[in-house]
This record gives structure tokens, C-alpha cells and sequence, in this order.
């Protein structure tokens, strides 16, 4: 169980600006712009869930989960961890947690992974006979019998990642969170690693909080959606809830030969290519059956599709709804 | 005797890994060797011009010798301008996250990483120098400890020369933290540790005044002691009074050393998101 309570972070950044002159002043009196990261962060998850913690770049995410994480240290506010606060019993609450930073490596960089996980294990303090055993499994869902031999520095981003995950895991954690954990990967490596984290979460109950710029990730994992922008909660809830609270709004594709677009309440046109439109339509407002009719009456339809609206392009909404 | 062995093993991994990776570099190995080994001989021959003199002198010619060999056999024990290229990125490229992320001190942690690198590397090069110095001819050989005293006493004050220097160097690693440039401290530490801890010249040699300085240094307690008390340049009180010394500085430096690796933490900004 995860409980953060008004949770304060500001972030002193010293102010610089271009040119000689003004680097010659600020060496003598530095300017700092203060730079609120975080302003009263709430929520609480039980164990078990998994949640999708997005909002755009410097919203906070990465702030939040270091926070919960026990690497930064809030100027206000209280979180509690399973009964531990992260800062205050730091050693002992990350002996029950896993992170994963997506942009950086746990891994010696020179030693065979297996080296660097044989280190973790002695860290951890983890027995020797529940080490090989979680061992082997996370060897076999993440495949990485081929690559424990390997130093860290030859393996490719999406082999490092399958053994970052891994390394966060051997002393199997009840908490994980992973920050950005499928930054850069190819399609086959995000998949690979979407698929094991499912099971991880069916069958070992780990409560994940991941951050993430991949809808698709959320789409995949999340059960539950936290928006955050300029350091403040905008939204909390599931996918679900949010496709209705928003509409449940409808992709219309039309490919055609010619004729006027409609103008209907609730019809937007997204985008217009020759012989392409692109609208988004609002059922609330035009039922999709009107839509269609309008459009039919206007223009000389060649194929038409339905669809309900990315996830993607509904974050964005989201994103310009709070202004964020 | 379970739980202590549980709280040894993450610092006895640590030392194994860094091992481990030592191992991996045999030619940077050889490289030094072979550097350590000319530069000792071009330092003997240098004051073997100087003896030649008849100036008066505070070591024997042969006390001399065995000083410089020592030095050079276990340089990457004493030297102050050894860093861990790793630690450093670790707090100006945000890696440190990770460190942090561990249920170990940071402290603790960094202090057996700095002291597991230089053991790793001493013990690595050392062999081939002291070799080659014990078995060159007359007055350029490194000769045996003055006395089997002398010898234990070589050992413990090297240990704890060792101590010495790992908190010293956490003590730069520390202040990386606030400067997030470690250039300008670690070339001050550098270069003034590397006169007052008698790695260009053997403190003996120093003017009185300087030499008093010097010697009460903490810079003075990580090789000038134990390198000299091996040759029997020092003994007896004199070599006593001085193991005080360095225990003195080994405390005070652990407690600065924490203070402001604490005082970092608290304040610690992850680099780069």
C-alpha cells in the first residue's frame, strides 16, 4: 500500500543567462528561479495495482517516483510505503521495493550481467537457493540465458533493459517502479517487456507504478491512470472512465471522391488530405449513425471506417484540456 | 556469527566484483608496472646525484631507495590522485539514483568500493616491482624490513595509511557534490597532498618548519609513515606518537567524511531527469 499526502518539492535552479557579460555578473551574484516539481501530490494504491503515472515532459513523474523510491527527500508532505516512510527508514524500505530508471543502467559495465546480479543478491542479502530460483524464472520469461555471460557494455538496449528489469527483481520486491522502462526499445522488445510485466503482476501480486510516454504501455498494464502536470494531480482514474468521462469519442475515416465537408455539432474534422478526411466525433452530441448520414449526403463515399480514439490522441486532448 | 556474516557479505561482494574487473585489464596493468618501475629508478638516480654531493642527509642512502621502490610497488595504495572515474559519474550524471536505491550507507558503500580498487590494483602490480627492485645490484636494491617489528609495523600503518586515503578521497568525492565539477577540487587535493604526503620528496627532506607541517597532516599519514617505519627511518616513540597521529586523522576524517556525505544526501539533486 502506497499513501502520498501533499507531497512538496521545489528544485533551486541558478539562473544564467546567454552572453559574457551576464556570466561574468552571475559569478558574483548568482540568481536562483525557484521551480516548483512538485505542489501537493495525493493519491493513494493499494497493493496489487498497477498504475499508469503520465503527463508530459517536467510534469513531475520522475520527481514523484524518486520520491516514493527514497532517492529524493520532499520539503513537504508525508508518504508511506508499506508502514515505512522512504527518506526517514530509507535502507530498510528499499530492501522491499525494485526500481527501474529507463535512462540509466544498474549493471557494471564491464562484467559479465551475471556478475552484476551475483553482487545484487549479496547486497539484497538474498539466499542463495531463493536467489537461483527467482533466477531461473526471471531467466526464462525475459530470455536471458543467452546474455548472462555478457558484459553489460555489448549488449544491445533492448538486452540491457530485459536485464535491468531482471536486476530490479532478484530480490523480488513487492513494489516495483519503473521509470520510462521502454525508452527506445524496438517494437518486439517493448512487447517483450509489456508481457512480462503482466505476468509478473499475475502471479507474484506486485504493485507497479510505471511512468511512461507509450500509450500503448498504459493501454497494455495500466488498470488505473494518474495525470500529473506542473506538479499537480490533474486526473485519477481508469482507462475506462476516462474514455467515457471524454466522451468515448469516435475516429471516422472517409476515403472519397469528391463533394463538401459537413459542418454538424459534436463533428470535428481532425484532418483533411485530398481524397482523406479525418473527423473525431462526439456520440454525446451526434449519434455516429447521423455522422455517417451527414457525410454520406455530402460527399460521394468510397470506404468508411469506425474506431474508438487512440489513447494516444486522447492524452493529448488532456494535456491541452489542463493546459499542461 | 549469521548476522554478522549477513552484514559483511554486500561489502565482501563489492570487493570481489571490483576484483573481478581489475583482472580484466592486464595491459593497463603491465603499463603501469613498467611506468612505476622507470619512474623509480629516474627519482633514485636523481638523489643518488645528490648524495654524491656529500650534503648532509636525514635517510640513509639505502633507507632511500627502499622508500621509493616501496612507493612506486604500491602507488595505487597511497596516491591521492587515484579516483573511481565511476563514483564521479555517479553524482554528476544522476546515476547516484541507483546507488541510493540500495539498502546500504552510501558512505560505507563508496568507502569499500575506493578501498577495494586500490587494493585490487596494488596487489595487481606489485609483485613484478618489488621483484625486480630486491633483486638489482647493491645500492639501488630494495632491502629487507629493518626488523621483524618493523615489518608488522610497515603492515598496520600501511593498512591504515590505506583507511587514510579512501577518506580522504571521500572527502573529495563528497564536495564533488556541491562544486558538481570535481576538476578544480581533485587538482587542488591532488597537488597539495602530493607534496605534504612526501610522494615527491621523503619529508625528511623538508626544511624544519614545513616539515613539522607536513608531518601532522593527514596527508603525512598515508605513506610517509608506513614506508618509513619498513626502512627503520622511523622507530621506537617517534614511530608510536605518529601511529597516534594517523589514527587521529583516520576518526576525524570518517566523521567529516560522513557528515558531509549525509549533508549531500539530503540535499542530493538527481542530474539530467
Amino acid at each position: 500500500m502506497i499513501a502520498l499526502r501533499n507531497i512538496q518539492k521545489t528544485f533551486r535552479v541558478p539562473k544564467r543567462e546567454a552572453g559574457f557579460g551576464r556570466a561574468a555578473r552571475s559569478f558574483f551574484r548568482r540568481e536562483y528561479t525557484e521551480i516548483r516539481a512538485l505542489d501537493g501530490v495525493s493519491f493513494t494504491v493499494p497493493d496489487g495495482q498497477t498504475v499508469g503515472y503520465i503527463g508530459p515532459n517536467g510534469a513531475g513523474k520522475s520527481s514523484t517516483v524518486k520520491i516514493m523510491s527514497g532517492i529524493l527527500t520532499p520539503d513537504g508532505g508525508e508518504c508511506e510505503i508499506d508502514g515505512l516512510c522512504p527518506w526517514r527508514d530509507r535502507k530498510k524500505h528499499v530492501a522491499n521495493i525494485g526500481v527501474v530508471f529507463g535512462q540509466r543502467s544498474q549493471l557494471w559495465w564491464d562484467v559479465p550481467v551475471a556478475d552484476s546480479f551475483a553482487l545484487l543478491r549479496d547486497i539484497y542479502g538474498v539466499e542463495e537457493a531463493r536467489f537461483q530460483k527467482t533466477l531461473r524464472e526471471l531467466t526464462e520469461l525475459l530470455e536471458l540465458d543467452e546474455i548472462l555471460k555478457t558484459p553489460a557494455r555489448m549488449l544491445s538496449l533492448g538486452q540491457r533493459m530485459r536485464c535491468e528489469i531482471a536486476a530490479s527483481l532478484l530480490h523480488e520486491p513487492k513494489t516495483l517502479f519503473l521509470d520510462e522502462p521502454t525508452i527506445g526499445l524496438d517494437a518486439s522488445s517493448k512487447i517483450a517487456v509489456r508481457e512480462f510485466l503482466k505476468t509478473l503482476r499475475r502471479e507474484k501480486n506486485t504493485t507497479i507504478i510505471l511512468t511512461t510516454h507509450d500509450m500503448a504501455d498504459i493501454e497494455a498494464l495500466a488498470e488505473r491512470i494518474l495525470l500529473i502536470g506542473k506538479g499537480k494531480i490533474l486526473l485519477d482514474g481508469s482507462f475506462e472512465e476516462l474514455r467515457k468521462r471524454h466522451g468515448g469519442k469516435k475516429l471516422l475515416t472517409a476515403v472519397v471522391d469528391g463533394g463538401t465537408v459537413p459542418v454538424r455539432e459534436g463533428l470535428v474534422l481532425l484532418e483533411q488530405k485530398p481524397g482523406l478526411w479525418r473527423f473525431s466525433v462526439d456520440p454525446a452530441l451526434l449519434p455516429v449513425s447521423d455522422a455517417i448520414e451527414a457525410l454520406a449526403a455530402l460527399a460521394q463515399l468510397r470506404d468508411l471506417t469506425v474506431e474508438d480514439e487512440s489513447l494516444e490522441a486522447l492524452v493529448l486532448s488532456l494535456y491541452r484540456e489542463f493546459r499542461v | 556469527m549469521k548476522k554478522l556474516r549477513s552484514s559483511v557479505r554486500p561489502y565482501a561482494a563489492l570487493f570481489r566484483l571490483r576484483f573481478v574487473r581489475e583482472l580484466q585489464y592486464r595491459a593497463a596493468a603491465l603499463a603501469g608496472v613498467a611506468t612505476q618501475f622507470v619512474w623509480g629508478a629516474m627519482e633514485i638516480l636523481l638523489f643518488r646525484a645528490f648524495y654524491e654531493t656529500g650534503a648532509e642527509t636525514p635517510m640513509t642512502f639505502s633507507q632511500l631507495v627502499t622508500y621509493e621502490w616501496l612507493q612506486q610497488a604500491f602507488l595505487a595504495l597511497f596516491m591521492l590522485w587515484f579516483w573511481d572515474a565511476d563514483i564521479i559519474e555517479c553524482i554528476t550524471k544522476g546515476n547516484i539514483a541507483y546507488e541510493l536505491a540500495r539498502p546500504m550507507g552510501l558512505y560505507r558503500m563508496w568507502f569499500t568500493r575506493v578501498v577495494a580498487q586500490r587494493l585490487s590494483r596494488a596487489l595487481l602490480r606489485c609483485v613484478p616491482i618489488l621483484l625486480v627492485a630486491s633483486l638489482l645490484p647493491s645500492p639501488y636494491r630494495m632491502t629487507l624490513p629493518a626488523s621483524p617489528l618493523a615489518f608488522l609495523g610497515f603492515l598496520l600503518t600501511a593498512f591504515l595509511g590505506l583507511l587514510v586515503v579512501a577518506a580522504l578521497t571521500m572527502l573529495v568525492y563528497g564536495l564533488t557534490f556541491f562544486t558538481m565539477s570535481p576538476g578544480g577540487v581533485r587538482i587542488f587535493a591532488a597537488a597539495v597532498a602530493e607534496l605534504l604526503s612526501g610522494a615527491v620528496v621523503p619529508l625528511p627532506f623538508f626544511p624544519e618548519k614545513l616539515r613539522l607541517i607536513a608531518e601532522l597532516s593527514p596527508f603525512a599519514a598515508v605513506q610517509n609513515l608506513p614506508l618509513r617505519i619498513y626502512s627503520g627511518n622511523l622507530a621506537g616513540t617517534e614511530a608510536l606518537v605518529f601511529l597516534l597521529v594517523q589514527l587521529f586523522w583516520l576518526l576525524a576524517l570518517w566523521a567529516l567524511g560522513g557528515g558531509l556525505i549525509r549533508r549531500a544526501q539530503r540535499r542530493v539533486v538527481v542530474q539530467g531527469g
